[in-house]
């Protein structure tokens, strides 16, 4: 989930158009870039996804903390493979919000100046190898959680990246896992390191899913136009309930002493995050807020020169080639 | 020096020379000015670090000690690398990393068709699988020097100083010593007076048209590929990537 509280936009269109909108939304139709959509949905979507997209840039940072430490040849080339793939997610994104009539400089610059968010879970410190697996197993495990479904999202380029996007991401929760179990079953110290990791990663990872559904003003109209497809709880529910067998399988522990299972529900009881740490991540207070927008901002102003460098060659070539014609 | 012995040294050099430079690399995962460029130097330092486990596991096997790729990676110490001294110099700014990707390249791209010839299948297999990826990079770090040397007046000073800085490490790659020379005799390794003039030919093109001066000097320093005297930089960039390894003995990870 690396969309959270998306703010949907009113929308003041003409109700007819509003309403034939609606009826081909219901009807499951793909929503393409030229057709007429209301001002609200396009608005919407292009904060969705590029907050997704920032995401995965800023998402790149914690687990690149990694790649030089890596323990093995093997595992810093899975480690790098997978960060790569991020920034191709962040790519493909930043390609879906184009056709919404939004640039890619745009969407950066809103990020860097703060305007714009990313996923709270990218503010918290990666401090052991075990987090490279924590971070595989839940947070990608939280993110597949959300993006399966909008795999059938009504916004035909969000959902085809979408498509893309959730085959490297539930290779990456795998390797995450197996990351984990390797831990778990080592030494003692690795044992430590893996407890450690789910004891930090636990409950950042149920904030990725954005405050309860009594909570969330938001998320009414973005689900009748299948920009979202279920509520935060449902999906938060959907993961403790598919990574509390799998933490048993590791033999770690939940950080969770009410975590129960409940058999008239068919799930499992487990407490709340503190939403009031969630809030403060947001608002750019948590362990790494100042770091991960910094590393961004100096990879920007630094990269200028290389920007301005290319394009002006570029733009000399393409003189010369038309000299020549 | 036996046969062996030297086919060993040979082989570090080959299997170093990608792990250092790699590693190098991967120091930009995030940092990037562009996305574009973030994802070509991962894919950079992926392919350099996929070469290193089959030169360094090749080595390891011709050593006979029982030594796999990672033991050699992860547990020697700054005497026992063999990669040449351009490789483990800091990235600097994205100019000064392109301009050693670009020199090294060059050189890389030249080595590896020679060794697709070797006798030895196994060198001649990891040469053509590598070259098909170097191919590439040297495409990738030729097109950007040049783009950026013949960018703007500052893209342009930036690539020249990074020349400045890197050519007296230029020589070390050319420069024979008795590794180089059992090599050659061998029939594997490569005539290296050959090779720098095909170095130079494609160099020369390159800074032609990124419109910067090679400097005069052909001040060689000397050091990395035997192992006499590395830089500074070379220990602290192993003590990062041998920590896990060195705190925690024997896990496996």
């Amino acid at each position: 989930m690396y969309a959270q509280m998306v703010k949907s936009e009113a929308t003041q269109d003409d109700p007819e158009k509003l309403a034939a909108f609606q009826a081909r939304i219901d009807a499951g139709d793909k929503i393409e870039p030229k057709d007429w959509m209301p001002e609200g949905y396009r608005k919407t979507l292009i904060r969705q996804i590029g907050q997704h997209a920032h995401s995965e840039i800023v998402g790149q940072l914690p687990e690149g903390n990694w790649i030089t430490r890596a323990p093995t040849l093997e595992r810093k080339a899975i480690l790098l493979a997978k960060v790569q793939d991020e920034a191709g997610h962040g790519l493909y994104l930043y390609c879906a919000a184009e056709t919404l009539g939004v640039s890619r400089d745009e969407l950066t610059e809103m990020l860097l100046d703060g305007r714009m968010k990313y996923s709270s879970i990218f503010n918290y410190p990666t401090l052991t190898w075990a987090d490279m697996g924590a971070v595989g197993w839940l947070v990608d495990g939280a993110a597949i959680m959300n993006q399966v479904p909008l795999q059938r999202t009504s916004y035909g380029p969000y959902s085809r990246a979408m498509i893309r996007i959730c085959k490297e991401e539930s290779f990456h929760q795998r390797q995450g896992y197996h990351i984990m179990m390797k831990m778990a079953q080592g030494t003692p110290a690795q044992k430590k390191m893996a407890q450690d990791a789910l004891n930090r990663f636990w409950y950042p990872s149920l904030m990725m899913f954005g405050p309860s559904d009594k909570d969330s003003v938001h998320s009414a109209q973005s689900m009748k136009w299948k920009i979202k497809m279920n509520t935060n709880d449902e999906l938060r529910q959907k993961f403790v309930d598919q990574t509390v067998p799998q933490a048993n399988h590791l033999g770690l522990t939940v950080p969770d002493d009410t975590l129960c299972w409940n058999d008239e529900k068919g799930g499992y009881d487990f407490a709340e995050p503190d939403w009031s740490e969630f809030f403060d991540v947001i608002q750019g207070n948590g362990p790494c807020n100042t770091e991960r927008l910094a590393a961004r901002n100096k990879a920007w102003d630094e990269g200028a020169w290389v920007r301005e460098g290319l394009m002006a060659h570029a733009a000399k070539k393409r003189a010369a080639k038309l000299a020549a014609e | 020096m036996t046969d062996q012995t030297a086919l060993f040294e040979f082989l570090l050099r080959l299997g170093d020379n990608t792990l250092v430079l790699g590693h190098r690399v991967s120091e930009w995962c995030g940092h990037a000015p562009v996305l574009e460029e973030d994802i070509a130097l991962a894919n950079i330092a992926l392919d350099l670090i996929g070469q290193t486990q089959m030169w360094l596991g090749l080595a390891g096997e011709v050593e006979g000690a029982g030594r796999s790729a990672d033991d050699l990676a992860m547990l020697r110490d700054v005497w026992d690398f063999r990669n040449l001294l351009l490789v483990e110099q800091p990235n600097g700014d994205f100019g000064q990393t392109l301009m050693r990707q670009c020199l090294f390249d060059a050189f890389h791209v030249e080595l590896l068709t020679d060794l697709t010839h070797a006798p030895d299948d196994r060198i001649a297999a990891i040469a053509a699988k590598a070259l098909k990826e170097v191919t590439y990079h040297l495409d990738r770090s030729s097109e950007t020097v040049i783009g950026l040397g013949d960018g703007t007046e500052e893209s342009h000073r930036r690539m020249q100083t990074a020349l400045d800085l890197l050519w007296p490490y230029v020589g070390e790659m050319f420069t024979a010593d008795t590794v180089d020379d059992a090599m050659h005799t061998a029939g594997i390794g490569p005539d290296l007076t050959a090779l720098r003039s095909r170095f130079d030919t494609r160099i020369d093109a390159i800074l032609a048209e990124a419109t910067l001066t090679k400097p005069d000097s052909i001040y060689a320093q000397s050091g990395g590929k035997t192992g006499f005297r590395h830089s500074e930089h070379l220990g602290h960039m192993l003590t990062q990537m041998q920590w896990l390894q060195r705190a925690y003995p024997g896990a496996t990870w």
